[in-house]
């Protein structure tokens, strides 16, 4: 059977772009937040469950040195406020400050991730001395792999800013990546109480 | 044909032949591939049961060793649980679920074909792999220590544990394209309250994929650490602690077998609403017990370690919360029977392998509650009472469906009936066959038969129900013949089917058979539960409101809001490429060399980089253009 098709309106006026939850995109990169999240929560659970099987904590170890994890943090928080500007400087389709936003988020971002270079060195276990090093190491590499991924996002999002045509998407795109960065700097909050408080208040 | 269908086709259009097939990015092609490729799994699979049944069939049989046997049981629950089950269902989600909210294609479609190539890759790894005598020798669950480097040397575990990295990578996308699709391409005016069921617990089992599958990611990557680099998550002596494979595992684990189930349920509503020829009977319960279903799956792992010496009052705990889970499972079985008692039912093959369902799943589900008590737990623990019972959950609770599912899509799918005659005998001997094999399981496990043993001594009273069981598996084996000859001849030259043959109501159903490229010519609208019913006797509805403006000359789409599906905007998706499928080889290469050499990771990284970039690189589709531009 053949059914009537009847046109009961036209959506032609409507933009071809949008912002926030009624686009595709960032369903996606929320999709992709959960998963990492989830993976963050399940990692700190097995720091903790970890720590039940020992009498002191960290075993046979100082508590991490907190100088250079506190620098990247501070740093890293710091990062928040051209990360705010920026998104609203997308979500206003202003093109010169996006580019040079996201000029200076990618600067910023190579910045952050020599001061973990730093804080790595500074750690004071190895990740194959004990289950405490192991899951110490696996939290700090999570995060840095998700800080390489959105700094290399940004990266290649200002080499498309500089060359190409940006219209709405595009836009959308750069507000997208400021929202995974609030992620990466708040995960990273949490993560800095666990690893480097947790072996100070316990 | 008219010139908005012409620009429409050219469109959507995929590249001619061979190159058109490796770079579509089209739903509908993309899950075909898909659904074969975990039915030539489920294959696989099935002929290792066989292999393994035959060697029971008779006491201290000399056909396969020890050694083979632990190869061929890990992979045929690896391959059946991480090749077969999530994937098809994912698979037919990704046919189905574009068509029944009314768009054109699925969220994200080059991460869809990269999902697919990705787990095409790792599922073709691991066989080669047992090919190479270096498959999974730990179990489908990989328990440390036995999945050490103590116990399990060798590249053995590390190829099983990178399999489940492959498979896992390919799931969370299709998840996240799925929770996308539903969220913002439903038709305008498909508000929450009118989403079709099958619809609704796809959703629910994306968020559950997205909420399970990472920790069964983060426990492969330190089981492989532990084995590579020498971390000390499951070493006892240095702090770690096996248990702890068995938290995550089964955190993971026991929503693994609603990810499997949950979609079923969502099939069983769409063959039962469409068969009894009346509305589902209370459907807001219905979606409540699916949402149900889904939080508390994540609140009964710890039912699978009651052998482990866990506190008591931990225990009952599980205890309790694995028997609640048992309300809105049985909620929707009543409200299913409700519908069909009270509409005029069809018992066409898609409701014989529902009812099939009725009765095996109410037998697993019974069996379940006696293994979600602690002291039977622990008599039967390990035996073949467990095999039996989560084989009545999975293939009673999920294959039965997933079969019904197929002779009720597949003429959509090919445009092309499955053949009815076929169906019947096929499914007769599938479930004749699946209790021959299956009932007589629980007999062995409570004499005390304990599963994963590759013979046993005479004279113990098992050799009759053994040898039973390995009768049905043959009588299995030839039912699944039959499907395959069924589904051959059906694609040869099957009865060509009409758009809507079994007057559905959903609007998958509103296009032809199989669907254009492009799915819909105009956007529908929808102003009901049921689109394409006039009332609630199932007459079918002869107009479809449309909406106009969603340009044709490239592939645009319409955007609505999460709630209540209000028109939003135009979207443009990408156009066919090539650079999934690289990404998914250069990911590959990562993936196996990471298994040899730790710095694999990291030089692994650099093309993985590139080709992602290039696959990211703005598009055609990326521009935005007004409707008149």
């Amino acid at each position: 059977m053949k059914r009537q098709m009847q046109s009961v309106g036209d959506v032609a006026g409507l933009d071809d772009h949008a912002f926030g939850s009624g686009t595709i995109s960032w369903w996606g990169v929320t999709g992709f937040m959960l998963i990492e999240g989830m993976a963050f929560v399940l990692a700190i659970g097995t720091y903790y469950y970890l720590l039940h099987n020992e009498v002191q904590w960290p075993p046979s170890s100082d508590p991490p040195p907190l100088f250079w994890g506190t620098v990247f943090t501070v740093a890293l928080v710091a990062t928040e406020v051209p990360n705010f500007w920026i998104a609203r400087m997308a979500k206003a389709q202003r093109l010169q400050p996006v580019r040079w936003g996201l000029t200076l988020m990618t600067v910023l971002g190579v910045g952050v991730l020599v001061l973990r270079a730093v804080e790595m060195d500074a750690m004071n276990v190895r990740w194959d001395r004990t289950a405490y090093g192991s899951i110490v190491w696996t939290l700090i590499a999570l995060h840095t792999f998700h800080a390489i991924t959105d700094v290399f996002d940004s990266g290649v999002l200002t080499v498309l800013s500089w060359t190409k045509r940006m219209s709405g998407r595009k836009f959308s795109d750069v507000s997208d990546n400021a929202m995974y960065w609030h992620f990466i700097v708040w995960s990273w909050v949490g993560l800095y109480v666990v690893i480097y408080w947790t072996p100070r208040w316990l | 044909m008219s010139a908005r269908v012409d620009l429409l086709e050219r469109s959507w259009a995929d590249r001619p032949g061979f190159i058109g097939w490796v770079t579509t990015v089209d739903h509908k092609r993309v899950a075909r591939r898909y659904i074969a490729t975990a039915l030539v799994f489920f294959v696989l699979a099935g002929v290792l049961a066989l292999v393994m049944r035959t060697q029971l069939g008779m006491s201290e049989n000399r056909l396969i060793g020890p050694d083979q046997y632990n190869q061929m049981f890990s992979m045929h629950g690896s391959a059946m649980m991480f090749l077969f089950a999530v994937p098809i269902m994912e698979a037919v989600a990704v046919y189905v679920v574009p068509l029944m909210v009314g768009t054109r294609n699925i969220s994200f479609p080059r991460l869809n074909a990269f999902s697919y190539w990705i787990y095409l890759f790792g599922g073709v790894m691991i066989f080669i792999a047992f090919v190479l005598d270096i498959g999974p020798e730990a179990g489908w669950t990989g328990y440390v220590p036995l999945s050490s480097s103590d116990f399990s040397p060798g590249k053995r575990t590390d190829f099983w544990a990178q399999m489940i990295t492959f498979t896992e990578v390919a799931a969370l996308c299709v998840a996240v394209e799925i929770v996308a699709t539903v969220m913002t391409m439903r038709a305008p005016g498909m508000t929450l309250s009118r989403i079709p069921l099958f619809v609704w617990s796809m959703l629910v089992t994306s968020f559950m994929v997205i909420f399970a599958m990472p920790a069964v990611m983060l426990a492969s990557s330190f089981l492989i650490t532990d084995r590579l680099v020498g971390t000390q998550f499951y070493n006892a002596a240095e702090g770690g602690d096996p248990l702890l494979w068995q938290h995550l595992f089964w955190f993971f684990g026991h929503p693994e077998v609603y990810i499997i189930f949950m979609p079923a349920l969502g099939m069983i509503s769409s063959i039962v609403e469409t068969f009894s020829r009346r509305p589902i009977f209370a459907y807001t319960p219905m979606v409540m017990a699916l949402v149900a279903t889904g939080f508390l799956a994540f609140g009964l792992w710890v039912h699978h370690m009651f052998a482990t010496g866990l506190p008591p009052m931990g225990n009952s705990f599980y205890t309790a919360a694995s028997m609640m889970i048992a309300v809105p499972s049985g909620l929707q079985i009543f409200c299913w029977i409700a519908t069909i008692a009270t509409g005029r039912p069809r018992f066409a093959v898609p409701m014989l392998f529902v009812m099939g369902f009725f009765a095996l799943f109410v037998l697993g589900g019974l069996t379940g509650v006696m293994l979600a008590s602690v002291p039977l737990d622990l008599q039967v623990h390990d035996t073949y009472f467990v095999v039996a019972h989560f084989h009545y959950v999975l293939i009673g609770g999920a294959v039965f469906p997933l079969m019904g599912a197929l002779y009720f899509w597949f003429p959509k799918m090919t445009g092309r009936m499955l053949g009815e005659t076929l169906g019947r005998w096929q499914f007769w001997l599938f479930f004749i066959g699946f209790n021959v094999t299956f009932f007589p399981m629980h007999l062995l496990g409570l004499m005390g038969m304990p599963r994963r043993v590759y013979t046993y001594q005479a004279g113990l009273g098992w050799d009759l129900p053994n040898l039973v069981a390995t009768l049905g598996s043959y009588l299995m084996a030839i039912s699944v013949l039959v499907l395959v000859f069924n589904l051959w001849r059906s694609v040869r030259r099957g009865e060509p089917a009409p758009d809507d043959p079994w007057g559905a109501p959903d609007l998958l159903w509103a296009t032809t058979s199989p669907p254009p490229s492009y799915n819909f010519e105009r956007m529908p609208v929808v102003t009901g539960r049921h689109p394409l019913w006039v009332n609630a006797d199932g007459d079918p509805r002869i107009d479809l409101p449309v909406l106009d403006g969603v340009r044709d000359d490239r592939r645009e789409v319409l955007l609505s809001t999460p709630v209540d599906a209000i028109p939003v905007c135009r979207w443009a998706l990408p156009d066919p490429s090539i650079w999934p499928l690289w990404s998914a080889l250069a990911l590959t290469v990562l993936f196996v060399w990471s298994i040899f050499d730790q710095w694999g990771v990291v030089w692994g990284a650099i093309p993985a980089a590139i080709t992602f970039t290039i696959w990211f690189w703005p598009k055609r589709s990326d521009v935005s253009l007004r409707s008149d531009e």
